[in-house]
């Protein structure tokens, strides 16, 4: 398989799992309760703080209103992360492989990009909410047909491999929620209010109820052992690790005992740290700490996959002159 | 819905006079009739809907807001009957044949400038001619691999070649998304009529490039595009598709001792035909314009070694240079001995003195092209300009009289295209495609374009044209040849 269309496969996913979890982010039912604290305006700013990206919000928006902040997030043309951008970026990757991708595919997420694109023009601007499950719907559509209509290829694996790095990353994130809402004020923990906040925040990854089939109650420890380590939950970090390893497994070809790349290394060290690592550790050296951590590891394992994969080999052919023009997506 | 249908002096591809259709398409216009309006329109606008779901797009240059626009598209085919086709397609691949031979002529021996038939000057000075190829010995000897001809029809109902398109022609991937979209609008009008098939285009595109891979094992085709950027990527893309190849991008490629390679997720692998949609402009940075960024470096040498295919070859723009057209009667009776079957629309060359005092002196009657130049840009309706864009005009010729020709304007045929909620006569030309491989084959239909504007005569879809799927109706002897 060419490596730019590796690459833009691999990075259709990652778009457009991030957009969804942007929409995830933005979920109604976390936002309703983060509004009913009336602490409004920090609230705000603890999602910027989990994005990473509030120095660029601060740059362009007076404050952290609702208003302002959705925008932000959703259809700021001129933030590479919000929701508007991720699926442009992730159409216009699917774009330029087309031929690689199902048809049915195809039209599904031409269909999500048209709809985040009447959105933005306030053809369709309704209420930011119903828009939000309306993409996680679509997206969910996309990940069907990917499922159900394409063969389990190279281009499949790329795809699975973008996707679920992505969701790793993504779920450490909106546990990392958590960390921000909790700062302003400590003696919450324990309280009411702070089950209801985990609880809302096992919606956003639509975990609550296979969380309550395996934990009755709601405590901390409990959702962040769910989140990162229960192998059974198909949006936990290590379940999304397991599923990555499998396709860079059948991506590199490496027969059993062979050599591993340096992908499959770092990814491998990874899921055996979290495999043999327990939630008690997590918590007592402190989950934002934890969650931080991951998050640098798992960048590792995409730059890994980048040099391994996509990026130009250019010791095979040192007269090559002409440089690598693939897009920095990052 | 054609109850104030209008033909004022043009040949109607539908009608024979208002109201009478052409006796071979009877049985279609009576089913069409009994069509309620209502229910076209949905039909019409369901189409343009498909079109947007599916992203079947270009991109207009220079236009910087929504700069993805679909073609517009008009539901009703234009017909065309066996016999007209029959002739057609003997008229194109005569032509083909010839201008093969000229390509080959002019890159070698140039005989045909020996003989006096065509001026080595008018040839060698075209900004197409491509010093390079002189000498270059393409696969098999085919530089045309893939054309796309301009018909026109005159008032008189008769064909001609308006352009001969030899570089990269770009516009079968709708012909195969209209035909797709009639064929789901009128299932049962299709049944009507026995159309000869379209669909089978992008197999007999891989049959040529195969056919001039070099003798190895495992052959490796590829689609050259400049990028998702390009007006036409969603065509390249359609074709790599359709034929299960892939879709390569310069940055893709790589050159080794002469010998081309793909940059794939395990390393470099061999390919041997490139069907390229880039232009010899941009091909190969050493040899050509050094500042192309979309080429492949040392793509030309390995090509001229005959390491890799490239459809179509190097060099093929000299012989679709407005200037050169004017010759092509006189190429196909050198090299062929026959007379043409398919004439060309009167031209005057400014580079002949006489004919450029005509042309100076008729301008408001005439249309006059840069011999350059494709897509109707660098052009002028000399009937439709003002006296001041004409006299800006005539000083452009004057200054470069080799750069432009001058034509009568033709009275182009008109077909039915629906306007709001009922039909009305609309300019059309035609664009077969024809593939020149183990045998010269034309496609049974082409791409009908349509002037949308009323009385409009420019088709083209970067000046706001739309299109047509054609269908060609079956021989009685059942002949399927293409």
């Amino acid at each position: 398989m060419l490596s730019r269309v590796a690459g833009s496969v691999y990075w259709m996913f990652r778009y457009l799992e991030r957009a969804e979890n942007i929409a995830r982010f933005i979920n109604a039912d976390l936002h309703q309760f983060l509004e009913d604290q009336g602490r409004q305006g920090n609230l705000w700013v603890s999602l910027l703080a989990v994005t990473g990206d509030q120095e660029d919000f601060d740059k362009r928006y007076p404050a952290a209103t609702r208003e302002n902040v959705l925008t932000f997030l959703t259809v700021d043309d001129e933030y590479d992360n919000s929701l508007y951008r991720c699926v442009l970026q992730a159409r216009e990757n699917a774009r330029s492989v087309r031929e690689s991708i199902s048809s049915e595919m195809w039209e599904e997420i031409n269909a999500l990009y048209l709809r985040v694109r009447d959105y933005r023009s306030g053809q369709g601007r309704g209420d930011a909410f119903e828009f939000c499950k309306a993409v996680i719907q679509s997206c969910y559509q996309v990940v069907g047909l990917f499922y159900t209509t394409m063969n389990r290829g190279e281009a499949w694996h790329f795809g699975r491999l973008g996707m679920l790095l992505e969701r790793a990353d993504k779920t450490s994130r909106i546990l990392d929620v958590k960390y921000f809402i909790l700062l302003p004020d400590p003696t919450w923990v324990g309280t009411a209010y702070d089950n209801t906040q985990w609880a809302a925040l096992l919606k956003a990854v639509s975990g609550l109820e296979m969380y309550r089939k395996i934990y009755r109650r709601i405590g901390p420890r409990d959702v962040a052992e769910f989140l990162i380590f229960d192998g059974g939950f198909p949006r936990s970090i290590l379940h999304c690790l397991h599923y990555s390893e499998d396709s860079l497994k059948v991506l590199s070809g490496s027969p059993r005992g062979g050599a591993l790349n340096a992908a499959q290394k770092s990814l491998f060290r990874l899921r055996t740290e979290l495999e043999t690592g327990s939630v008690t550790d997590v918590m007592e050296g402190g989950l934002h700490g934890y969650l931080d951590g991951l998050q640098t590891r798992l960048n590792q394992v995409d730059q890994d996959v980048y040099q391994v994969f996509f990026a130009p080999k250019i010791e095979l052919s040192r007269r090559m002159d002409h440089g690598y023009l693939g897009q920095h997506q990052s | 819905m054609f109850d104030n249908y209008r033909i004022d002096g043009v040949w109607d591809e539908l009608f024979e006079s208002a109201g009478i259709a052409r006796s071979s398409f009877q049985a279609f216009y009576e089913a069409l009739s009994q069509i309620p309006g209502d229910e076209y329109r949905r039909l019409q606008k369901e189409a343009e809907q498909a079109l947007i779901r599916t992203g079947i797009t270009f991109v207009v240059y220079g236009d910087k807001e929504g700069q993805e626009k679909i073609m517009p598209f008009d539901l009703l085919p234009r017909i065309v009957t066996s016999a007209d086709w029959n002739r057609l397609e003997a008229g194109l691949v005569q032509r083909i044949q010839a201008l093969n031979l000229f390509l080959d002529d002019v890159y070698h021996d140039q005989k045909i400038f020996k003989d006096k038939v065509v001026p080595a000057g008018l040839v060698l000075s075209a900004t197409s001619f491509r010093k390079e190829c002189v000498g270059l010995d393409p696969p098999k000897g085919i530089w045309i691999h893939v054309t796309g001809t301009d018909l026109i029809r005159d008032p008189a109902g008769e064909f001609l070649v308006l352009e001969d398109n030899l570089r990269c022609p770009s516009g079968v991937s709708y012909v195969l998304e209209n035909r797709d979209l009639v064929k789901r609008a009128f299932p049962h009008l299709f049944g009507k009529l026995n159309i000869r098939p379209v669909d089978h285009y992008p197999d007999l595109l891989y049959d040529v490039l195969e056919f001039l891979c070099p003798e190895v094992a495992e052959k490796r085709l590829g689609v050259l595009t400049p990028g998702v950027y390009n007006s036409a990527y969603f065509e390249h893309s359609f074709l790599a598709r359709k034929m299960g190849v892939e879709l390569l991008e310069g940055q893709d490629l790589v050159v080794e001792d002469d010998r081309v390679y793909i940059r794939t997720t395990k390393g470099f692998e061999p390919l041997h035909a490139i069907y390229r949609r880039i232009d010899d402009d941009f091909l190969d940075p050493r040899v050509f314009r050094p500042d192309s960024m979309i080429g492949v470096p040392g793509l030309f040498q390995a090509y001229k070694k005959g390491n890799v295919a490239l459809a179509n070859a190097p060099g093929t723009g000299v012989a679709d240079d407005k200037a050169v057209y004017a010759y092509v009667p006189d190429i196909i009776k050198y090299y062929l001995g026959q007379d043409a079957i398919l004439n060309n629309v009167p031209t005057y060359l400014c580079d002949r003195e006489k004919e450029l005092g005509y042309v100076l002196a008729n301008l408001d009657k005439l249309v006059v092209k840069a011999t350059n130049e494709s897509g109707g840009y660098g052009m002028l309706m000399g009937h439709q300009a003002t006296r001041e864009q004409r006299e800006q005009f005539a000083l452009k010729i004057q200054a470069n009289p080799r750069g432009y020709i001058a034509q009568p304007v033709v009275n182009l045929s008109q077909a039915p295209t629906w306007v709001d909620d009922h039909f009305e006569g609309r300019r059309v030309d035609l664009r077969p495609y024809v593939l020149y491989g183990k045998e010269i084959r034309v496609i049974p239909g082409g791409l009908t374009r349509v002037a949308l504007k009323p009385g409009s005569l420019v088709v083209n879809s970067s000046q706001g044209g739309g299109s047509k799927d054609t269908w060609v109706i079956q021989d009685d002897q059942g002949g399927d040849r293409a």
